[in-house]
Parts: C-alpha cells; structure tokens; sequence
C-alpha cells in the first residue's frame, strides 16, 4: 500500500458507522417544516370525525337524540353504539385480553368517554355536531378512590362482564376486580422477614400521569368499496400490530389493509394502542366510502387515551443490622381505570414489574398485584419506560433510601453493599429475570466521584446546621440511586402480544451500485431510527450511512414487527438489522472469494472489504460486491443481495445507571431548584452518542415533569381535574434543569453489537432520583416519605407538617 | 377545539365600536389581544354571535404623559409594556408584572387593556392597577366615564363595566420618585397563573415608610387592595414584627379557591409570602 | 356562517382565501394554504407548536382567528430558508446541535427562536430559555435547543463556533 492508501481507520470514519456522533437524517425535513404527520394528510373528499362524549364519569345513558346534530350543515353521519352494534364492534378488544367499549352502549364508565362520533366534510362542522348530540344520563355513584374498588358494596362498573369469574389471569375476586398476579417465594419472603433484624415498610404511590407526546393521537381511514381495502393512516408506536388488530376486528382480510405509520410527534406510549377513534374512523369511511380523518385534541388525549402508573405499591424490605438486604416483598394495588387496555406482553399483567428486586441482591423476594376497575379513563401504558419498570424503580429506590435512613446509613453507601456484584453475572433474580452483564460498583463510584459526592454530604450537613440556627429557610437534599432496567422484549418464550412473539424484523436491500434500502418493523417517534440504523448497517457492512435509505411504519412494505416501544428498538430490531447484515456480509463473502479466486476461508474483514489474508492490496469492496452480486455471482448462487432478519431475542438487556441529583428546598413556598443532575448511563454499546444524550435529556426532563409535578387527578365525582396544558406540568425551558451526562459501556453478552437500549433508562431512573432528593432534603427532620409529585403545595405541606413555619 | 360560529366586526373607532356593541347587543363580545377570550371560545364556553376587534383602534395604542399621570391605550400589548422606556422609566412595577405574564408569544399579543378588564381574577395586572390607584377610561353609548380601579373589579369575570361599555385607556398616576416596588408572583410554571401574587409600591423617608399600597392578585374572586395591611407598614421600618402583622392582615382578606394549584390555605400563606418578599423587594428599592 | 375573502402576505407571497371568520389562523395555513409546518400541540395557546411571525411578532396562530390577520405579514417555518434553499442559521443549528427528534415541535421553536434573535442578537442561555418558555418540547429537554440557539446567534453574528451538541 502505498501513503495516499487510507487507513482502516480513516476508511471507517467516512462509513458514519457505529460510535459516531452522525448527525440526524430526519432533520432535514423537520427543520423546514416538511415532516409529514398525520394531520398534515389531504385526500380528496376526505372527512371529518369528531366525538361527543361523557360529562359523566358513571351514569346511565337513557336515550341518545342525534337529530339536531344530523341537521348540522355538512354533517353526513353521526355514529351512535347502536350502529355499531350490529357490526359487533361496539367493544374492541384490548392488548390486556378485556374488552373496551368503542362507543358507549348502556353505561359511561369514565369522564370523557366517547359516546356518538359525528362525521362531517369539514373540521369545524363535526365540532358543531358533536356539540349537538343530544345525550340523558342518570348518573350512578363513582369509584375513584383504587383502595374502595373492592369494598363488598362498592358500585359494580362493568355490568358487561356480570357473571365472568374468570378473567385472562386466573380468578376475579369481586365485581370490580381484573386479576391477581404472584411471583415469587412468598414462604422463603415470609421467613426472611420474620427472622429480619430490621424491616421497612411503606405504601409507595405512584400517581396517574399521562405520556402526552406533543402530536395528540389521530388517523386517517380510507377504505375503497371496490377493492374492498382499507388504508390506514395513523401515529401508531405498532403499526402491524394495528393492521392485525383492524384486520380481526374488521373481518378485512389482513393482506387487504395497508397501515402507514408517517413521521409521529412523539409516542412515548401513548401510540400503542388502539383507540374508539380509530374504529369510529373505520366505521365511518366504510359506512361513507370517503376516506375519514380523527384528530384528538388535547384534552381528548389527557383524559381518554392511555394513561400510565396509578400503582399503589405496600413495600417491605427485610434487612441485617449491618444494611444486608434479606428479602422484599410488594403487594401492589393497580388502578386500570374503566377497561384493562394495558399494553403489556399477554403473560404479564403487570409488565415486568418483577423487576422490583432492582439492582440489588435480594436472596428472596415476593410481589402480589391486584389489578382493579375504577371510573377513570383506561390505559396503564408504559410511559417512557418498558413495562410497569419506572413503577418497579421508583418502588425499591425509595424503599432503598427508607432502609437506609432506618438504618442511619449513607443511602450510596447501602447500594454499595447490596449492588449484585460483576461477577455474579449473569445473575438471575429472586423473581426470575436473567440479568445479562453489568458493572454496577464501577458505575456508582463514577458517578459519586464526579458529583464530589462526599462533599456535597459535608456541604449538606453545614446547611441543616444553619437551618436549625434559622440562619437559611432553603433545605439541600441530595438523591441518590441506581437503576435496573429491562428492556428489549422479548424473547418469544415469554412474551407475545395477541399471541404474536415479540421478534422484530430488519430486510436490508443492496442496491447494484451499493447503495442500500432497509426496512423494519419498528416505528421512529423521534428516535432517529432513520440515522441509527443506517450507521449498524454501515459497520457491518462497510457502506456509507449516507448511501442508506430507512423506511419504517408501511405495512406494505416492511416486514412483520411489533413496534417501537419498552425500548425494544435498539436491542431487538436492531439486533435482526445486524442479523440481516450479516447474512448479506456471508454471501458477499463468497461472491468476493469468487472473483479473488481464493477460498472463503482466505478471505479477512477490514472495514469496507475482503481481503486476501496476507496479501490486502488483493481485496474486493462491498461496493465492488453489490455490483457483482447483480451480475457475477458464483455458479449456482442466486443473483441479488439482500436479506431479512426476524430476531427473537434470546434474553432481555438491563441497561443501568447511576444517577444523582441535587435539590434545594424553598420551605416557605415549597418551590424547588434542582441545582444539579448527574446521569450515568450504561446502555451496552453506544451507536449515535449524540442521539443518546438527547434520549438522555428528553427521559430525564419527562421524569423531573412526573417527580415534580405530573398528575392526571381526579375530583371525587370523577371529572377530571388536570386535563388541559394549563394544569397538566409540562416543563418549559426556564422551569427544566440543565443535565449532566455520564456514561460507562458494559455490552450486552447476547445481542449481535452488545446494544442494550436506552431511551427509556433516564425516566426510569430520574423519577426515584428527583424522589429520593427531595425526600432527602426533609429526611434529617424526621421525614420518611413523600409522596409524587413534589409540587409546591405538597412540598410546603411537608414542611407544614414538620412544624417549620412555626 | 373548534369555536363556535360568530359575526366579525373590525371598527376603527372607539365611536364606531361602542355603536356596534350597542346594535349587536348582549351576545356581542369586544376583542382584544384575544389570548383570553379565544380559548374560551374554542372551549365553547363562550359562544358570542359577534366580536367587535377593537385592533383596528388606532387611538387606543398608545403611551403618553398627562401631567402627573400616565395614560396607557387599552390595546397596548404587554410586549409594548416591556418594551415603553417611559414606562419602565417612571413605572417599572408594570414591566416587572408584565414579564411574569405568560409567555413571550402571549405577551406579543395579550392587552394591558384586557388583562384588567375581563375580570379575571387570575390576571396579574389588576392588583398592580389596585395598588397604583389607576382609573380606567372606559366608553359606552352614553359618553365617557372614569372608574376607579379600586372600585371597578366585582367579582370573577364580574366588574364595574356596563354592557357595551368598552376600556379605552388606563391612567396611572406616577409614583414618587425614588419609589420601591416588587412584583413577586409564585406559580408552578411559565405560563401559569399565580398561586399567589403581591405588589408592592412604598416609599421611605429616613428609614420608615412614608407611604405603601399593596395588591394581592388571585386569592379571592377579585384582585384585592390589601388597604389595612398597608396602614400597619405606614410609619415603620419594616420591622419583622410588624411586617409579620401586615402580612397577617393581608391573609386575612384572602378568600382563594382550592385548585391545581393547591389548598386554599397554601395559597392563602402565599400570599402572605409573597407580601413579604415583595416588601423586602420594594424597601432595597426605595431610595 | 358565511365564508369571508381574506387576505395576507405569507412567506413573501400575497394569499387570498375562503374563510368562515371563526377559522382559526392555524388551520387557514395548514388547510386552505396548504402550509402544514405549523403544527397544533395543545389547542389552549401553550406549546406553541403552531407559532408563526406575524408582523414582526411570535404568535400562537391556534388562538388568533384567520381574519384578525388580514392584511398581516406571516412567516412559517416554510419561509426559512432562502429562496435558493440554504438552510436559515437556526435551521442548520437545530441539525448540528440536535436541537430536534420528533420534529413536532421545531418549526415553532425555530420560527420563534428567529423572533428572539431579531430582537436579541447576543442571549445568554438565561435570556433564551426565558425567550422559547412559550414553547414546549417534549423530546429534548431543551438543553441542545438552547445550543442550537446559540449556534444560529453565533453563526448570524460572525462569531466561530464552540461547542458541539452533547
């Protein structure tokens, strides 16, 4: 070789593969206004839906009067359940294995139900209609309150399931119970505790909140009568799922429905499900043969479209004197509102809520949920998180820092003691998760060496002293804590959704002149799906990311997935993109082996080429291969490259991360000040750093909106109190901290590129580290637990209570 | 969220404006920088068959002295409040209020005008008005008149302004020169409403207050001119006793709602809070 | 109610349109203008996803009805770029700084960040943040949009560059 040859080095750098801060290729087009989401669709003679709904969280619909609305001008159709009901889809049936009703029949079981939808040639015609319908009500006593829903005479809310014992999940135990889930030792956890030298034990709450992505949820429905097809437009996290789900309910063959995912602004759970908006605007094109938009507004989405939490969780921790942990055990009560819509693997009806055990080595453990029917919307979705696991996080990271205060020791330091250690990996959990590598000692002492960890406990403890001199009326807590995520789900021996395993899927196309095409079968909400992927595909096949064409979200035409959501992106399609490349790198081997007239064997990977070993100015690039591969293939391979991956993983990955935040505590007003968060995040392999830095700070200000002020709240008639931006917190600019950013990288053992996920990580782990700190602030006062969200009243409340405005 | 259907109206006088609110009747509403009103229509919780766009009013945009006072056009934006080096200059309680209003989009559009004459016991600059002594020009079909602020709020969305009267102008004698002042607002988030607000405008001669007046914006169903507590601070040094006394005095005219915002009581304390801060705030001012 | 002509200059071009005068301004651009940058978020004048410039102002365009803007001068995100295509410097700062990801929220945040920038040309990250608090995001935590701000004020200034985004 001679001097202008470039290295291995400079030849991958051009690549913009792996590791490289690529920057994003969907950009283009959002910068200029050009992205293409859904409400920006217009097709000829396109409709409008728009629905009417309950006022009432609990009442009995008497008589539903739709003629002042049907003589709206422009009004064409006004769908009531007694339409549908014919068609059988007056209930749809939801991801968790209950029904939902699509228009309400007898009964409204929450406020803001949807009840007619009214369907007119333009936008504001519909509004007028929906206006319109004219809807009597008896009303009928709520349950709002989860720890009455199964008072013996608590109202019955789903007379539609009278007489059914039996749910997906085994036995119902009272009229407005869903199931009962267990898992665990409960007799090895009952003998831990009872020979414990110390126990805690706290009702841990974790508020109802919403996922409110900035695009509300919304479709377009055309179904064309000849053809007997149906295209549907939609933010949909699930796109096949959706064309499965439409296709069952539907009755239309499912290779006659075409589902078109396009640019979504923002999913963050909110986008998995299926809504009454959705069939309504099916109904409503079929019955019109117009094609039919549905666009919610955003006191539609907040309070009838997938909220998240609501879990009420009863922690104990068994623990040595010396700060041991011997068992946990967490019975958990779980608002799921009006209808079980979980979006949860089918074999878990509290996700993976077993997760609890969190970073710790807990040598037994036990977990009892009691999933229960209340008058509040329907949903419990994972929020930027995979299934029920910031629940799970929040849980034992706050029961964490309750032990340690009953034991009066550093809370870092009580983690330290009990962090599964790097050799137990891979470790399996006292409530059955393989945890497949980690470092976590090494990454909590990154973490408590770069905060100065030692003197902010020193800086702290001089502020208390003034405080109780009267010298300052501002507290400083600091939060702590460490974090076990899984994600990825999940390998189809236990995860499945409407019994579809939860593989996901990569075909990659390579063109002639070496440029390429690949499609997946997951769904981009502003993941940058379309920069990351290309940059697997560019290091493993050595082509330019440039030359790399992403195409998710058509149904059509990407191969079969499940979607984006629980982080299940990166580790599983992904993984079936490395999967797919390589497939394309063997046969690609063979045709170089061909024209270099060596055996496969003889050949070595260097970047962008085979080489001949010990001789590497004989080489073949992937470039000179693709044209090769249309045009001089070895004898008897078939011409082409291209290949399609559908990867069932064969564990889950656990991200971790060690984060710590620092808080200052205004006890007058209870306002707060995050002075300082510091997140350290070990996501396995790093493709785009700067894509996940952004993931980073976009998970970590969604959890500071949950910690400190997220909550969809309900008044004791059921209306819903938090409905509107105005009161629903959603940080501005001023309000949101500046973040710190940290990062150690132990790479999954099992995925083809070590990639582990991370973009729900920083919620999962911020939202019990801004707990923990503001906890911490009042912990030297006598404080145990304060529940979310850390709001001003509450705050103040605290302090109220500790008698500090006397 | 779609408004329902109305009648638009742009006059380009005050004249010609009050003649149409007087012809259209109750169900006409006037509209200002719309930042109130439009949500609440979108909301169909207000459903007027006209609007009368009082933008077209050139006379009703403007900031000018008279005299002692300073008279400001009713659809002056609180961005022109901001940006008014007379204002800032002779009154910067307004620019401080102002700034705590909202948000930058909002405030490009949301009138001083509005702000003080919808009622709205959430807006903040009603108290400033309250504790300014300002008199609103206001005029209907039967002629000009004046009102006083400290007169003119009633209750929610409840004030001295007749039906097709419209708010021309907004008059604000200047405070003394070497005046203090504090605007201190506690809400959740920009763009929120306050929880609790206090101005504060005092002067001080030799160390005692010669002369105080104070507004409490949203912890009652109007704004409140906090009169008693101002009396108390009257003659002190803003003493931590008898600041503690006035701050008592103020909470006990609050009456807020309970809301997202919290318990009736918090935000009562609140306002005490505020109160506090706002007079520290004003005495480091005051010369 | 019936339909009213109403006319405006958008994006340099002189628009006439259709209108019922309860037609929010919002959906006059996106639907009878076909300008789909502009985007509605909340409905109740929060997030400022549907910000435009309207006569030198930032407005939330989903509470002004189209007919208060007749005769007005309005920019969209549409309106950015310079004829020949070149990004504007804050187009090109929201790239390089990761300011974006779903993209929702962008052409708002960007058409409000030009405003601010016209009036300030030199903000501290104090007076930006302060300056786009009428606007939300959702996805980024602001933190590389403040970058991308400061980037584009770097760039229009004639300044060189620093930090890349995080």
């Amino acid at each position: 070789m001679n001097d202008m040859t470039p290295t291995s080095a400079e030849r991958a750098e051009k690549l913009e593969g792996m590791g490289c801060k690529r920057k994003r290729v969907e950009d283009v087009r959002f910068v200029q206004g050009r992205g293409n989401y859904v409400d920006d669709l217009k097709l000829p003679g396109m409709l409008y839906g728009d629905f009417t709904r309950s006022p009432y969280a609990h009442a009995r619909i008497k008589r539903i009067d739709t003629s002042k609305a049907k003589a709206v001008p422009g009004v064409l159709a006004v769908l009531t359940a007694a339409d549908l009901k014919p068609l059988g889809l007056h209930y749809m049936p939801t991801l968790a294995g209950d029904v939902q009703a699509v228009l309400a029949e007898e009964k409204v079981l929450f406020q803001n139900q949807e009840v007619a939808f009214v369907v007119a040639n333009e936008r504001y015609a519909a509004a007028d209609g929906a206006e319109l319908v004219e809807v009597e009500y008896e009303s009928l006593p709520v349950v709002i309150d989860p720890f009455r829903a199964m008072a013996p005479d608590a109202p019955v809310l789903r007379e539609d399931l009278a007489g059914k014992t039996e749910g997906v999940h085994g036995a119902r135990k009272h009229h407005n119970h869903v199931f009962n889930w267990q898992i665990g030792d409960r007799a090895a956890t009952d003998a831990a505790f009872n020979k414990a030298e110390v126990a805690i034990k706290e009702l841990i709450s974790y508020q109802r909140v919403h996922p409110c992505p900035l695009e509300t949820c919304q479709c377009v429905a055309s179904f064309d009568k000849i053809k007997g097809e149906l295209t549907l437009w939609g933010t949909f996290q699930a796109p096949h799922v959706i064309r499965t789900v439409a296709s069952l309910i539907s009755k239309i063959p499912e290779h006659k429905i075409h589902v078109i995912a396009p640019d979504i602004g923002g999913g963050f759970g909110n986008k998995v499900g299926a809504y009454s908006g959705y069939i309504c605007a099916i109904v409503a094109s079929i019955v019109t043969g117009r094609p039919v938009k549905w666009v919610e507004d955003r006191i539609e989405n907040l309070s009838a479209t997938a909220f998240a939490r609501d879990y009420h969780m009863t922690t104990e921790i068994a623990a040595t004197k010396d700060g041991k942990v011997t068992g946990l055990r967490v019975y958990t009560l779980a608002d799921h509102g009006a209808f079980d819509a979980c979006a949860d693997p089918s074999k878990w009806p509290a996700g993976f809520f077993n997760i609890v055990t969190g970073s710790y080595d807990f040598p037994t453990a036990h977990v009892e949920v009691d999933g229960i029917y209340t008058n509040k919307a329907p949903g419990g979705v994972a929020y930027r998180c995979s299934f029920r696991v910031t629940e799970a996080a929040y849980c034992i990271e706050r029961a964490m820092d309750i032990l340690a205060q009953k034991l009066g020791m550093d809370p870092a330091e009580l983690r330290m003691k009990n962090l599964i250690r790097r050799e137990q990996f891979p470790y399996t959990s006292a409530l059955g998760w393989e945890y497949d590598s980690g470092d976590y000692h090494t990454a909590l002492n990154k973490a408590m060496d770069t905060v100065g960890y030692k003197a902010l406990r020193d800086e702290q403890k001089t502020k208390q002293e003034a405080f109780r001199r009267g010298e300052t009326r501002d507290l400083m807590g600091i939060g702590v804590i460490f974090f076990t995520e899984i994600v990825g789900a999940g390998p189809s021996r236990n995860c499945d959704i409407l019994g579809i395993a939860m593989f996901d899927s990569a075909e990659i196309r390579i063109h002639p002149t070496g440029s390429v095409i690949a499609r997946l079968g997951t769904k981009s909400q502003g993941q940058g799906h379309e920069t990351t992927y290309a940059q697997i595909i560019a290091t493993e096949l050595g082509l330019k990311a440039d030359n790399i064409t992403v195409e998710e979200g058509n149904t059509d035409t990407a191969p079969y997935g499940l979607g984006t959501y629980g982080s299940r992106s990166t580790p599983v399609s992904g993984a079936a993109t490395a999967m797919a490349a390589r497939k394309i790198k063997a046969k690609a081997q063979m045709i170089a082996a061909h024209l270099l007239e060596v055996h496969d064997d003889d050949l070595e990977w260097d970047v962008d080429r085979f080489t001949v070993k010990g001789n590497p100015e004989r080489f073949k690039t992937m470039t000179e291969l693709a044209w090769a591969a249309y045009h001089g293939v070895p004898p008897g391979m078939e011409p082409g490259l291209e290949a399609v991956s559908y990867y069932d993983p064969p564990n889950m990955t656990y991200p971790f991360g060690a984060y710590i935040c620092v808080v200052d505590v205004d006890v007058d007003t209870g306002m707060t000040k995050i002075r300082r968060f510091y997140a350290l995040d070990d996501c396995g392999t790093r493709i785009n750093p700067m894509i996940i830095e952004g993931q980073i700070h976009g998970g970590l200000t969604e959890a500071f909106a949950i910690a400190m002020g997220q909550e969809i709240r309900y008044d004791e008639i059921g209306n819903v109190m938090t409905a509107s931006l105005m009161d629903y917190f959603l940080p501005t600019a001023v309000e949101t901290p500046h973040w710190e950013t940290d990062w150690t990288t132990t790479p999954s053992p099992h995925h083809p590129i070590g990639a582990k996920g991370v973009g729900e990580s920083p919620n999962v782990g911020g939202v019990p580290c801004f707990a923990n700190a503001v906890n911490d602030a009042f912990g030297f006062l006598g404080s145990t637990h304060i529940a979310m969200p850390h709001d001003q009243w509450r705050t103040w409340t605290v302090a109220e209570n500790l008698g500090l405005h006397a | 969220m779609i408004p329902g259907s109305f009648a638009y109206h742009r006059p380009s006088s005050v004249q010609e404006a009050v003649a149409l609110l007087a012809d259209l009747g109750t169900e006409a509403r006037a509209l200002a920088g719309g930042h109130s009103l439009i949500p609440m229509m979108k909301l169909r919780l207000a459903a007027p068959d006209n609007l009368v766009d009082l933008a077209g009013i050139k006379e009703l945009k403007s900031i000018r002295a008279d005299g002692g006072d300073i008279v400001i056009g009713a659809m002056t934006t609180q961005h022109e409040v901001l940006a008014s080096d007379l204002l800032t200059q002779k009154i910067p309680i307004l620019r401080e209020t102002a700034l705590q209003i909202a948000d930058p989009q909002v405030r490009y559009a949301g009138t001083l005008g509005g702000n003080v004459a919808n009622g709205d016991p959430g807006n903040d600059m009603p108290a400033v008005m309250l504790c300014l002594g300002a008199a609103y020009q206001v005029t209907g079909k039967s002629g000009e008149r004046r009102i006083a602020a400290r007169e003119f709020y009633q209750g929610a969305y409840f004030t001295a302004l007749e039906p097709g009267e419209i708010l021309t102008a907004i008059r604000i004698r200047v405070p003394a020169t070497g005046h203090g002042y504090g605007y201190e607002k506690l809400k959740r988030k920009i763009g929120d409403y306050a929880t609790a607000a206090a101005a504060v405008v005092l002067t001080m001669t030799g160390g005692t207050v010669a002369s105080c007046s104070i507004g409490l914006t949203n912890v009652a169903e109007t704004p409140l001119w906090a009169e008693a507590a101002a009396n108390i601070l009257v003659g002190s040094s803003l003493n931590a006793a008898t600041v503690k006394r006035a701050v008592a005095a103020a909470e006990a005219i609050t009456a807020p709602a309970t809301d997202s915002r919290g318990p009736a009581i918090y935000r009562t304390k609140m306002a005490g809070v505020m109160l506090a801060r706002a007079l520290a705030h004003a005495r480091s001012r005051a010369s | 109610m019936a339909k009213i002509q109403i006319a405006m200059t958008v994006n340099g071009e002189a628009v006439e349109a259709l209108a019922e005068p309860r037609t929010l301004l919002i959906h006059f651009l996106r639907e009878q203008l076909n300008l789909t940058g502009p985007h509605i978020g909340c409905d109740t004048s929060h997030c400022g996803a549907c910000t435009v410039d309207l006569d030198g102002k930032s407005m939330k365009s989903c509470t002004v009805f189209a007919v208060q803007a007749s005769g007005a001068e309005i920019r969209t995100i549409e309106g950015m770029a310079a004829a020949d295509g070149t990004l504007h410097a804050l187009q090109e700062g929201f790239r390089e700084m990761h300011g974006l990801q779903c993209g929702f929220c962008t052409p708002g945040m960007i058409v409000r960040a030009y405003r601010l920038l016209q009036e300030n040309p030199n903000p501290t990250e104090t007076e930006i943040r302060f300056g786009i608090a009428g606007n939300l995001c959702r996805c980024t935590g602001y933190q590389n949009i403040v970058k991308a701000i400061q980037y584009a004020a770097a760039k229009l200034n004639g300044v060189p560059l620093q930090e890349a985004a995080e």
